[in-house]
């Protein structure tokens, strides 16, 4: 029987011709990720291996993101324990206040992650890697210590779903529209243990901004990663990302680099199994809204009617590259957000936002009453940075809409799209991007 | 860890783990700070009731979001002996059998198990008992490789075995 993608590549990994769906296996990884919040508890975790030390200093990425810059003396002390654990084991990869971004942004604009990778990373949201048609999944802080300490992890190999994605989509409609809708399809364990595989003419058409944010959401269907077939897109994004230094045995020039690539692509054969296979035409796919309090509450346009607000998050892992910040800025310009209602933007990384800065889109947010903000999560999990208070209502490109991840118990979040949420800011309510326009 | 028994605390669908252990919280990994907190934005009574030994049971997909390891840490540092689901989100899943704490997916029981019951769960042979009304469950078995690193009292202790 033929493989999906991610078997192809964690049989690769595991050093095995073929493997199926239920295997256990033990995968060789090439990037162990961590932040402020899981590091620390792995540090302490990897005091208790009798072996010390890490596999490899350049193959674990360090990244404190979540409430950073340190929101207070606990979150200063848990950045601090990650950074001397750093300073101590050598990590190439820790990434400082001023360098850093939010992780899932970042790795792959330094390059860190390419195709056919395995990558574990504590945090879940690091499935957001199967855009580039690499095989990675959120773990816990003791996976991670154990990832750090051997460079191996087990997985059971997982079955797959696969979306058949034809045509284009429209105007004012992005990838997390049809992400939204997806899971409002599949449900929040519609794919529990399962890879969730995009395939079809459709994904051609769908930016590496777009694929981040929908490989990025995965894991709010249950789904073990999300993964994308590599195609010119890809390779473009890599290649403009290129990092030498991770990647000695590419070698150098363009063609040896391709060449490399090339044998780091993993396509589904033709009689991969897929428990369910859907087909999803982009050209249907309307904005699309995730009401409280779960990510499978999506609704459209025609089944939202007047819903006050009182903030606006555009930003996060799901939602805070260049396409997302630019959508938000071509819907803000020339215009001010309501009276009473509270805008933050945050770029997800340095370069994001300094890229912001000369398209001259901060002076658009500026101007329209917006706040902007430097790389951070916080706000997302109800961290710092914009916490909700009581029955406040927050629109917000994030990904995750539960019972009191902004904040207050009461209060509710809406997930959706960079250009709804900047509508949103304009109007005060829930708002179509395509009434603004 | 051959048995659990308590007193059970009943939960439905998707309870996740910004639930379980607010991020507010996370500025800290302390397993005591995290219980007193453990499950408060779901039910502000939990941590005030429970008593060493007690069972959380659920519906589907328990521990699902983030992959916050705080979670089951938090449970078991609250004196759960044991959580009883219809399925688990897949890095709880995880997270459980890294750290010891013992979870039990079961089909049947949750929907016959009601709060306050008595409960026990033999780890040997996958029996939960509702010993409130008689009723037996079998819950599903891990696979051998996952009862290995249960047995050996977790993934660090385990890899420490295999390589000694």
């Amino acid at each position: 029987m033929g493989m999906t993608m991610t078997q192809k590549i964690l049989a690769a990994h595991a050093g095995l011709s073929s493997v199926r769906a239920g295997d256990l296996i033990e995968a060789d990884l090439d990037l162990v990720l961590g932040n402020d919040i899981t590091s620390p508890v792995a540090i302490r975790e990897m005091d208790r291996f009798s072996a010390q030390g890490v596999f490899n200093k350049d193959k674990i990425a360090l990244v404190p993101d979540h409430f950073v810059p340190n929101k207070d003396i606990k979150s200063a002390e848990n950045c601090k324990c990650v950074r001397e654990f750093a300073r101590r084991n050598e990590i190439t990869n820790y990434f400082e206040v001023g360098e850093m971004g939010i992780e899932h942004a970042l790795l792959p604009e330094k390059g860190l992650v390419i195709p056919g990778d395995a990558v574990i990373g504590a945090d879940s949201h690091t499935c957001t890697y199967g855009a580039l048609g690499a095989f990675s999944t959120g773990v816990g802080s003791t996976d991670m210590a154990a990832g750090m300490a051997t460079g191996r992890a087990w997985f059971k190999v997982p079955s797959a779903i696969r979306f058949e994605l034809t045509g284009e989509l429209p105007a004012m409609v992005s990838g997390k529209d049809l992400i939204l809708h997806i899971i409002g399809m599949i449900g929040v364990d519609g794919a529990l243990y399962q890879s969730m595989e995009f395939t079809g003419p459709g994904v051609s058409s769908l930016s590496m901004d777009d694929r981040f944010t929908i490989a990025n959401m995965a894991i709010e269907a249950g789904a073990k990663n999300g993964i994308f077939p590599v195609d010119e897109k890809t390779a473009a994004y890599v290649e403009e990302h290129w990092n030498a230094r991770q990647h000695p045995a590419a070698g150098e020039g363009k063609d040896s680099i391709s060449a490399f690539l090339k044998e780091r692509t993993f396509l589904p054969d033709e009689d991969a199994p897929y428990t369910a296979v859907y087909e999803i035409d982009l050209t249907k796919v309307q904005p699309t809204v995730s009401f409280p309090h779960l990510p499978e509450n999506a609704r459209t346009f025609d089944e939202i009617g007047d819903i006050a607000i009182d903030q606006v998050v555009i930003g996060s892992c799901t939602n805070g590259r260049i396409d997302d910040i630019r959508t938000a800025a071509s819907i803000l310009k020339g215009r001010h957000v309501a009276p009473g209602i509270r805008c933050i933007i945050i770029p997800a990384t340095q370069a994001v936002y300094l890229q912001a800065m000369e398209e001259g889109l901060l002076k658009i947010f500026i101007e329209a009453g917006a706040v902007v903000s430097t790389p951070t999560c916080g706000p997302c999990l109800g961290g710092y940075m914009g916490v909700l208070a009581a029955k406040e209502r927050c629109v917000s490109t994030t990904n995750r809409n539960f019972v009191g991840r902004m904040g207050d118990v009461t209060s509710e979040i809406y997930l959706a799209s960079p250009a709804t949420a900047a509508a949103s800011a304009l109007t005060g309510k829930l708002t179509d991007p395509r009434s603004v326009v | 860890m051959e048995k659990a028994r308590g007193r059970v605390f009943r939960y439905g669908d998707n309870v996740d783990t910004d639930v379980i252990i607010p991020a507010r919280y996370l500025n800290t990994s302390e397993p005591k700070e995290l219980a007193a907190h453990c499950m408060e934005d779901i039910d502000q009574n939990f941590i005030h009731e429970v008593r060493t030994g007690d069972i959380i049971v659920a519906d589907k997909n328990f521990g699902c979001g983030s992959s916050r390891e705080h979670a089951p840490i938090a449970i078991k540092a609250a004196g759960v002996s044991c959580v009883i689901a219809q399925t688990f989100a897949r890095i709880f899943y995880r997270n459980a059998i890294n750290i010891g704490l013992a979870i039990v997916e079961c089909e049947e029981a949750p929907a016959r198990i009601k709060a306050g019951d008595v409960v026990s769960v033999d780890f040997d042979t996958g029996i939960i008992t509702d010993e409130t009304t008689g009723e037996t469950f079998k819950g599903q078995a891990f696979p051998p490789f996952m009862q290995e690193i249960i047995d050996a009292g977790g993934l660090v202790s385990y890899i420490n075995t295999k390589q000694a």
